[in-house]
Parts: structure tokens; sequence; C-alpha cells
């Protein structure tokens, strides 16, 4: 679905991807992880075309994405959600769904300057947006200011508002950060609802439990670079994963 | 209707400035609404009150046609420079656009055969009435309304919330950042071409820095959370001095010291100011 050949990236002369390969399967829950400063947000950053790449490239569905527009990127089908959560924070959980729906009805500028003329669409724009919310459970917040939530319920309301792009490849960015214990069992429930409807999901999580109890494939970044890949069973027994979030024991029992 | 008439000859021109100055602070309503901090529209006001002069003035176009073309003139320079200095934002932006200003001020001095340079356009034929100058805020005001509270709107406000995330919402930015300027200048224009045919004499200094600040006080002072805003604060701005015209020569620093006192209890502009009181006294 979602293809990453040599892909690098540098800010200035530090190389933060180096040369990545990456298939994305169509279906199951992708898990990237890796230390703090391992490069995962800015492989989200190139796919949605926030940060153009050195060299590479990236197709989604056979199609190139290098130089589209993040807004192009979006309409192809491909949303994300935000590490640190970028809300608009004085407009409605409601209004923040409507504004990800924009673009894609039959709503036209000029239909809107007529008396009347937006209502329908108006009406039932409005409806899918109460759907998307009641499906993260924020149905009684709807005309709440996003400001206004918790931080479980704006990264809930973040879930709903990429929903609305309708897509079809979704990238979380660490969605269960400051989540407790039940949330995130809820949220894991939500997100495998969302892959059995036919969504593929990429995620960046540092819970590991989260990320091997959801993942089917998991690949681990370090230092820009691809140190393993392969199911958590895999992943969990990797001698490279173990030195990268515990460091070296060389001064064991050698 | 003796008074009306007494009425009208003492203040028409009033009357008719307050209804330019609520077009300008329309005008800057919706650069402001979606996070642009443009203070090009003097300069778009003077293009506009220029190219419409000189058509009454030399060729007797009829003035619904002036105000058009007048209007027209000032989006298509938007349209020009809008491309390359939509891409800065903030104080970058302000700055652009106060030296697009400044250009077109000096541009007017200098081309003296065409403007008259500093002594300005004299006996500009005296067409503009109220009936040009309703239709036109009625218009605008209606137009903004219905945007406002449309998917139009709603991305609008968004941009200025936060640019990366309406973008990555699919929404393409640049496009509706561009809208807004040109509508904006749009109606600068046409505040321009007006205000030009019930003064009957115009000059490039009318155009300049102080007039930018104004209209951006204009809008900041009425607020930009709806077009009703820019009502309020178009006809404060107007009305102000004339409401003081007792104090004499304290004029000045009593009509600076009553907007200050509107930003700080209310920062959000007078409109959300008003409707949070109502709704206050309401509940």
């Amino acid at each position: 679905m979602l293809k990453l050949s040599s892909l690098s990236k540098d800010f200035g002369a530090l190389r933060v991807l180096d040369n990545l390969d990456l298939a994305i399967p169509t279906r199951g829950i992708f898990g990237l992880i890796g230390p703090n400063g391992a490069g995962k947000t800015t492989i989200f950053n190139l796919i949605t075309g926030l940060l153009p790449p050195s060299s590479g490239s990236i197709e989604f569905l056979g199609e190139r994405l290098n130089g589209l527009p993040p807004f192009m990127i979006t309409r192809r089908g491909i949303a994300r959600t935000f590490q640190n959560i970028r809300l608009f924070k004085d407009m409605t959980a409601e209004e923040n769904v409507l504004v990800a729906m924009g673009d894609l009805s039959k709503y036209h500028t000029l239909k809107a300057l007529l008396p009347g003329g937006y209502r329908d669409d108006e009406n039932s724009q409005r409806k899918s947006a109460r759907e998307l919310l009641s499906r993260v459970g924020l149905s009684a917040k709807a005309h709440q200011p996003a400001a206004f939530l918790s931080y479980g319920e704006q990264r809930r309301l973040e879930l709903a508002r990429a929903l609305a792009t309708r897509p079809k490849l979704l990238l979380l960015d660490e969605p269960a950060a400051g989540m407790n214990a039940a949330e995130k069992q809820q949220l894991m429930e939500e997100i495998e609802k969302l892959e059995a409807s036919g969504l593929s999901i990429v995620l960046i999580e540092h819970d590991m439990r989260f990320v091997m109890g959801i993942c089917a494939e998991i690949a681990v970044l370090n230092f820009g670079r691809w140190i393993a890949q392969g199911s958590p069973t895999e992943i969990r027994a990797h001698p490279k994963v173990i030195e990268a979030y515990l460091g070296n024991n060389d001064t064991g029992d050698t | 209707m003796e008074w009306l008439d007494s009425f009208w000859s003492t203040y028409s021109t009033l009357v008719l400035s307050t209804g330019t100055n609520v077009l300008l602070a329309l005008s800057i309503y919706i650069t402001l609404a979606c996070g642009l901090l443009s203070v090009a529209n003097a300069g778009f006001m003077a293009i506009g009150a220029y190219s419409a002069a000189l058509l009454t003035l030399h060729t007797g176009t009829p003035l619904t046609l002036a105000l058009i073309l007048g209007a027209i003139a000032a989006a298509m320079m938007a349209l020009l420079i809008g491309v390359p200095t939509l891409r800065l934002s903030g104080v970058y932006l302000a700055m652009a656009t106060l030296a697009f200003g400044e250009v077109v001020r000096i541009l007017i001095l200098n081309a003296e055969d065409l403007t008259g340079g500093a002594l300005g356009l004299n006996g500009i034929p005296q067409l503009g009435g109220l009936l040009e100058v309703m239709i036109s805020v009625t218009l605008a005001l209606y137009i903004f309304l219905r945007l406002a509270h449309s998917q139009v709107g709603r991305s609008m406000t968004a941009i200025s919330q936060d640019e990366i995330a309406t973008e990555l919402m699919g929404l393409n930015v640049r496009a509706y950042k561009l809208f807004c300027f040109v509508v904006g200048a749009a109606l600068a224009g046409l505040a321009g071409a007006l205000n030009a045919h019930f003064t009957f004499f115009i000059s490039p200094n009318e155009y300049g820095f102080e007039r930018a600040v104004e209209i951006l006080a204009m809008g900041v002072i009425g607020g930009v959370s709806s077009p009703w805003g820019a009502v309020l604060g178009g006809s404060l701005i107007t009305a102000l001095p004339e409401l003081l015209r007792g104090m004499g020569r304290y004029r000045p620093l009593i009509n600076g010291a009553i907007l200050i006192i509107i930003i700080l209890y209310s920062p959000k502009g007078l409109w959300d100011g008003l409707r949070s009181v109502l709704r206050r006294t309401r509940g």
C-alpha cells in the first residue's frame, strides 16, 4: 500500500533518516518503534509532505507522493494525528471534525451564498460529524471548545478528525500518550475496529505493551536506520532491539 | 422632512464615510479572520480610488462601472503580489504589505502626468451617493455573513488557529489565504472608489501609513469573530472623533484612550465583548 524506497532525510549535515526501505501492507496494524530521536515522526512528516525528502521516493497505491503539497496527499487518502496534539482549540469538537470533512462534500462557495442553499449539505455534514464523534465517545462534548476537553478526549478528537478526511491509511503518532490504562484499552479496541473496517494503520508508540498487543508487524528504527522488523514475538527477542532500548550489555557475563 | 435635509447637508460626509469605513473594516476582517496580518488595504484603497476617479474624470465612465473596475484593479494587484507575499506570515507579512502600501503611494506621487502627483486629483465628479454606499455595505455584509457561517468560514478559523493541521485535513490553505487576500483587496478598492466620488479630491497622502493603521484598528477594535465586529469597528472609528468634538484640543488624546480601554477590557474586540455581556445579563 505504502512503499518507501531508499528514503533519506538530512537536516544540514545531520542525516536523520538513512536510506530507508519499507513496505506497509494493506491489512494489519503496523508498529513503528524506536528510542527517542530515532526519526519516527520525521518519517510521518515525509509521508504527509510536511518535509521534502532529501532523496528516495514515497509511493502510495502505486503513485509517487514526492513533491505533492500536504493537502493533496491527504486527499489521496492518508490522514494523521500528531504527537503534540494540534486541534483547533477555540473551535468546538464538532467544528473540528467538520473542518476536516470540508472539501470532500459537494459544498461550493457560491452555493453557500444563496439563502438556504447549503442547509442540506450542512445538515448531512453535521450528521456524519456526530457519528464520528460518537464513535470515539465524544457525543456529549460536541459543542465544547476543543481546549476544554481532557487530554485523552483531545487525543480521541484528533482521531475522529483524521477519520473525517476518509483516509485509506491512518498514521497515528503516539496515540496512547497520556492515557490511563482503561483509556488505552478502549483505544486499542477502537484501533482494531478501524483496522477491521478496512483501514491500514501505522502507529508510533512508546508503550510496548500497547504496541505488542495490537500490531501484526513492527519495524524498529534507531539513529535513522532499521535495526529490526518482524512480528511482536520476533521483535521482543531481537538482540539489536534489546541493545537499542537497554544499552550494550558487554560488561556482563563474557 | 426639513430636518432630514438639514441633517443630510451637515452629516452626509460623515454618513458616507461611515459606510466606506465599514467596507474597509470588512476588508481587513476577512484577512484577519484567516490569520493574515496584512496592512496592504490602504494601498488597495488607493488603487481603487485612482482607477475609478481617472475613469469617471477622463472617460465619463458611469459610476457603477467605475466602482466595479476600481475593485477589480485592486483585486488584480492583490492576485499579483499575493502569490509571493502570502508565503510569509505574522509580522513578516505585515512588513511586506506595509512596504507594498508605500510603493503604491510613492508611485502615485511620481506618476504626475496621470495622477497629478502630490497635488492629487481635483474635481472628481460627485456621483457617489447614499444608494451606492448602502448597496455595497449591505451586499458585502450579506456575503460575509453567509461565508462566516459556512464551511468557508470554518476553514478560515481553522487556518488562523493551526495552518499545518488545516493543510493536513486536506484543505488548500494557500488557496484560501489568496482568496481572502483578493476579496479583501477588492473591497478596499471599492471603498476607495466610492470615497473618491463623494470627496471631490484625492491625494496620495490619504493612503499612507496612517490610513493603513486606521484600517487595522477598525478590524481589531471591532473584533474578527464575526463580520458584525467590522461594522462596529468601522462605525466607531468614524464616529468617535465626531462625538468628541466638544473636547477641543484634547480630542485625539481621549479618542486614543477610549480605544486603548476597549482593547484592554475586550481584547477580542467590541463584538465579542458585547456578546459576552449580553449573554451574562440574559443568563
